[in-house]
Parts: C-alpha cells; structure tokens; sequence
C-alpha cells in the first residue's frame, strides 16, 4: 500500500568502489538513532526523579522492567516482520489467544511443568503467525489487510473459547504456584521476564545480524523485487518471519499470563499499536529494510517508562496514549529527515567523483 | 505496508463485446458483490426469522449509515493508493470534544460546525504529514489512530456525556413513517450521490483513478498529486467528524471509546465492494454493496443469536476474503492464459 513518495536510493549503490563511507555513515546514523533514545530515556528519568525521588526505588525499577519485558518480546518478533516490508497488526490478539491457552491448560492439569506450559503457549503463537504469513506470502496480499483481519478473527476465537468453555475469566486461585512464581521469581535481584526478553532480543539480534537469511531479510526489505531476482526466497523468508513472530507473540502471552495471573478474552487488546510503535520509534523503518532489535528493545523501555512516569509527574494517565500516536510520528518524521539527508550526502559524495 | 513494487495488471478496459466479456466483467468486483448481496438478503429472508420486517431494515441500515458515510472518502483515498487508520478515532474525538462543549453550555448549533471544523484540523494533519513530508500514510494514520484516541480520553476521560437534547437524539434515530428506513438515510444518500458523481463523471474522480494507477504519470499529466490527496485527507476528516456527531446523537451519549475499531468495518466494506487495496481499481456502488452486505451478514447472524464474538471472525474473514479473491482470480486468469499459449 501507499507506496514511499520518493525512496532514498540504498546507500550500497552510491558508493561504488570506497563501499566504507555509505556503511559508516549508515552505522553512525543508527547509532545516532539508539543513543537518541538513551537520551530520551535518561532525560526522562532526570526528570521524574526531581519531581518525585521515590520514582528509582528498587521496587519500582522492578516493576518497570517487568512492564516492558512483555512489549519488549512483542517489539523483538515484530522487528523481524517489519525489516521484510510487512507489518503484524494480529499480536495483541495472538498474546491473548496463547495467554488464554496456557491459562486453559494450567488450570485444568496443574500438573503441567512450566516449559511445556511455556512450549504450548509459544507453539499457539507460531499457529496464528504461520496463518498470517501463509496468507500473506502465498497469496501476496499486504500485510497490512491481513493481519488486520486476523486481529478480529483471533481475538474472537479467543473470546467464543471463553464463552463456551464457561471460564470467562481465568483467576490467580485457578493457576499452579510454580507457574505463578514464574512471573515474580528474580536472579541476582532481576526479574526472570526481563531476562527472558533480554535473550530474546539477543537470540533474535544475532540471528538478523549474522544468518545468511537473517540479512536476506533486510534485502527483501530494501527491495523485495531485487531480493526475487537475486535468488532470494522471498516467501519463505516473510513465512518464516510472520512464524517466529507469532511464536513470540505466544511467549509474551505466556509471560502475560504469568505476570498478570487473571486473564480473559481481553488480555492485550490494543497492543499491537504500542509494539509497531516501540519498533518505529526505536529506528526501525516502517518501509522495511532496516531497524534493529535493540533499538526496538530500547523504544519498549522508553514507552513504557513513559506510562509509569506520567503519573508521578502529575499528568492525567491518559496522556499515554496519545504520547505513543506523538511518538510514532515523530519517529517516522524524523527517519524520514535522516534518510533524505543521507541521500543528500551520498549524492554530493558521489558527484565530487572519488 | 507490503508495498508491491509491481502493480497488479491492469483489467482490459475495453467494452464488454461478447457474453464471456460481460461474464468477466461481473467478475471484477461491482458486478459479484452485488450479486452476492441480492443473494444473501434473499437467502436470508427466507432462512432467518424476523429478517425481512421494516423494524429489522431500519436496525440494518442504521448500523451501517456511519460506516458508509466513512467510506464515501475512504474510497477515494484508497483508490488513490493511500490509506486512513484514523477515521474510528476521529469518530471518538469529535464525540468527546461534543460532549465536553455540551457540558460547558454551549447550544448543539454551534457545537456541531465547530465539530466538523476539528475534523477538518485532523484531517489537515494527515495530509501535511503524508504530502508535505512524503511520509507514508499507512504509518502516520497509525500513529494518528492512537494520537486521535488518545486525546478523546484527555478530553472526556472515563466518563459519558448523556443528557443531549431529545429532540437531537430522537431524530437520529427516527424512521420514515412506518417504512423503517431511518431518516438519516435521507441525507446520506444525497452523500452518497454526490461523492459518487465525483467520482464516476468528473475530472476530480478520474485525477483520483490516475494517481492510484501511476503517481509519475499523474504528475506529468499536470494533476497535483499533493494538493489532490492533502484534500482527500481533509475531507474524510470532516466526513469522520460528522460520523462522530451522528454516532453521539444516535447512541445519545458522548464517550471517548466511541466506535472504537471502526476503521476495520469502513476498510471491509470497502474492499469487499472491490476497491483494490493497491490503488487505482473500484467503484462507489461496489462500496454500497460491500457496506450493505456487511450489515446484512452481522445483522442476520444476531437475529439467528449467533454470538457477538463470532460477528467479528466473520467480519475478519470476509475483509481477508476480499483481497485474497482478486489475487486468485488473476492467477487462474493467468494459467488459462498460459495454458492457452503452450497449447
């Protein structure tokens, strides 16, 4: 849909010959783009520490990370969707599909060891995402109108499962001890979540970084026509993206309903907006073909601080919302910005002849 | 997003000469999705209790007024290649702004063009972000969508605004005589005749028809593809603006999550009615059709107590049915095809 006006021309083709300048240049701009972020966040905190002292207790630090260890997992699958030029509006639904799964499966075998459990859930998850990616890479649709279809059709499975199963609401008294520690449990001080969402971004990061088909990625991104032509397996690739997204989604379901322990048909309704946002505004380009997974680790740090921190400044919650549709904006703006002038300088680079 | 760098072949403009020529004609969207609809009322008619009565016609098409009222605009933006997300939320922030207005004491009379102005506002922004800074408007009505919403909450907050005039509110839900058809249907259609003359007979509409198919060759051709679109954008904001204010008066209460997820229903309807997703393709009676069929379906299946959960699957399926049918009529048109060339 709504092709880019005028795409910069990809770095790699301007700079013939001294291929180090383009790649320099685009490895500072992201770097730029994560230690912005860093700024962003750190600016943040200064800021709500002098208003309220209390905001870096231990406790609160704590729960921030357990806050964003679930949109960090969501933002790390949805990464991997958006470097291939695509996007998965579905997660929100597929969080609550596999939380209300594992929460199913819990609360009639307790006896369920917590990684198989965890298996369940994630194996839900790459269901819903092999139905998007089938759909979406067989029958070249965008994304776009497919994952927002299946965002009603998940969560209304989810929602006649509850119905019908007459377990509307999956309550904390319903879920085994073992599991539920699961959300509370720490190492050396860290909430297990967080870590379990550190690992995935940096399975997920050097999987994009250093596989051959994590890289084929980014180049069906940058041109999926290119990519076809070059051999690359397009298809398969987007498939394969739309499963490890979906799988993740399961795990963040899994991780929800661990954290949260009350679940029903609603559990994460309306996050699929706060991951895309987390994803764009930590750098990852909304046409695909660039973007990393930290970055979009950093943008669910930032996002979620922004939530716990508007309250203790004394701005109405309800400003959360309409900061993350600012921060979308400005993000792509500002991407947007950079690329243009980047390609300015390449351009000048390249007719000063070298 | 999934931005296909090759357009879809364009469909053999030429008239329909021969009976398979017309039998193909059919086949691109207008034709088969009303074909769908006269069958489906029809079929539920016959098949559903209490389907086919004037209170049942009058709940159907007061169900769908807003979503059609949104998809006059969205049609022609989507016929243009771009897209707008943030139509539902400027539903809900028009409501809430009416509904704090009210509060403040000020008469509906003025409350309402100033509504419509704020739409326009929220328009505006859309199209500069997408024609002043080329960003691309999938991404910005995204970003707009929670933007919008989220200032409907500052706004009202959690509560609801109720105590609107009878008089207003009565109306908009009121039937013409003991037909069932609401009365607001009356200037819808006057709407729907108008965005549809654009579109089918004015230079406007084919402008439109051309920017989707070739950006570049609308461009040399002497049309103003920013100018045009930033209109299109402003336009659908007032349209989605006025939907808001229909949506507080027929509900009569003002909340901040008012037609949340409404964009899913407008976008449906609009590829169920044949607009391709890519630009370029579609026509206002397919749209009509689409809406139509839409509310026939979700309202057929309440009557049958079919529950509110499913509605959605099957509202998700059908939008999935839409854009994934086109692409496999072509490729079976292309094997013929190329059956045909090898034989």
């Amino acid at each position: 849909m709504s092709t880019a006006v005028t795409r910069p021309p990809a770095a790699s083709e301007e700079t013939s010959g001294r291929g180090t300048g383009g790649a320099s240049l685009v490895q500072r701009l992201f770097a730029v783009r994560e230690f912005g972020i860093l700024a962003a966040l750190l600016l943040l905190v200064v800021v709500t520490v002098v208003v309220q002292p209390r905001f870096l207790s231990q406790q609160n630090i704590r729960d921030l990370l357990l806050s964003a260890s679930i949109l960090t997992v969501l933002a790390a699958g949805q990464t991997m969707v958006i470097i291939t030029r695509n996007v998965d509006l579905s997660v929100g639904s597929t969080l609550g599909l596999s939380a209300y799964a594992t929460g199913t499966l819990l609360a009639t075998q307790p006896g369920t060891p917590v990684l198989l459990a965890l298996l369940v859930g994630m194996a839900v998850g790459a269901v819903a995402g092999l139905v998007n990616g089938v759909i979406v890479a067989v029958a070249k649709v965008p994304s776009l109108v497919v994952t927002l279809g299946t965002l009603y059709v998940f969560r209304g499975l989810d929602a006649l499962w509850a119905s019908t199963s007459g377990r509307l609401q999956i309550n904390a008294a319903d879920l085994p001890t073992g599991f539920k520690s699961l959300g509370t449990a720490r190492l050396l001080g860290i909430p297990v979540l967080f870590l379990v969402a550190v690992l995935v971004v940096l399975v997920v990061g050097y999987y994009l970084r250093s596989y051959r088909s994590g890289r084929e990625m980014y180049g069906i991104g940058s041109d999926p026509e290119a990519a076809r032509l070059s051999g690359i397996p397009v298809g398969r690739r987007v498939l394969t993206a739309f499963v490890v997204n979906g799988a993740l989604a399961g795990l963040a379901g899994v991780l929800y309903a661990a954290r949260f322990q009350t679940l029903d048909a609603t559990a994460g309704s309306g996050y699929e907006l706060t991951v895309v946002a987390a994803a764009v505004v930590g750098g990852v380009a909304i046409f695909g073909g660039s973007g990393s997974v930290v970055g979009a680790a950093l943008g669910a740090l930032l996002l979620t601080t922004i939530g716990t921190a508007l309250p203790q400044l004394g701005i109405d919650p309800f400003w959360r919302n309409a900061a993350v549709g600012a921060l979308i904006i400005a993000a792509i703006a500002l991407d947007r910005v950079l690329a243009l002038r980047l390609a300015g300088r390449l351009r000048r680079r390249s007719s000063r002849g070298h | 997003m999934a931005i296909e760098t090759i357009a879809p072949p364009a469909e053999d403009q030429a008239p329909p000469r021969t009976l398979s020529d017309r039998m193909r004609l059919l086949g691109t969207g207008d034709g088969v999705i009303t074909l769908v609809l006269v069958a489906f009322v029809l079929v539920a008619s016959l098949a559903v209790e209490g389907f086919a009565t004037a209170r049942n016609t009058g709940f159907l098409l007061l169900d769908v007024v807003v979503i059609v009222l949104i998809a006059l605009p969205l049609t022609m933006v989507i016929i243009t290649g771009e897209i707008d997300l943030s139509v539902a939320s400027t539903v809900g922030l028009t409501g809430a702004v009416m509904g704090q207005l009210w509060i403040a004491g000020l008469p509906l009379e003025l409350i309402v063009p100033l509504c419509l102005l704020l739409g326009a506002v929220l328009g505006a922004v859309n199209g500069l972000l997408v024609t002043r800074l080329g960003l691309p408007s999938l991404a910005v009505t995204i970003g707009t969508l929670a933007l919008y919403r989220g200032l409907a909450f500052v706004v009202l907050g959690d509560q609801a605004v109720a105590d609107f005039p009878r008089a207003w509110t009565s109306w908009a839900i009121s039937t013409i005589g003991d037909t069932g058809i609401p009365v607001a249907v009356v200037p819808l259609a006057v709407l729907v005749l108008v965005f549809g003359v654009v579109l089918h007979a004015t230079p406007i509409g084919r402008s439109l028809y051309a920017i989707g198919n070739s950006e570049d060759a609308a461009r040399f051709s002497g049309i103003d593809v920013a100018r045009t679109k930033f209109w299109l954008f402003v336009v659908t904001g007032v349209i989605a603006a006025l939907g808001g204010i229909y949506w507080t008066l027929r509900y009569g209460s003002a909340r901040a999550d008012n037609a949340t997820g409404l964009e899913l229903q407008v976008v449906a309807a609009i590829l169920l009615g044949g607009v391709s997703i890519f630009g370029g393709r579609g026509g206002m009676v397919g749209v009509l059709a689409g809406a139509l069929l839409l509310g026939a379906v979700r309202n057929a299946l309440r009557l049958a107590s079919v529950p509110a959960d499913v509605l959605n699957i099957v509202t998700g399926v059908l939008l999935i049915a839409a854009v994934v049918a086109p692409q496999v009529t072509a490729w079976v048109r292309r094997r013929a095809a190329a059956r045909s060339r090898s034989a």
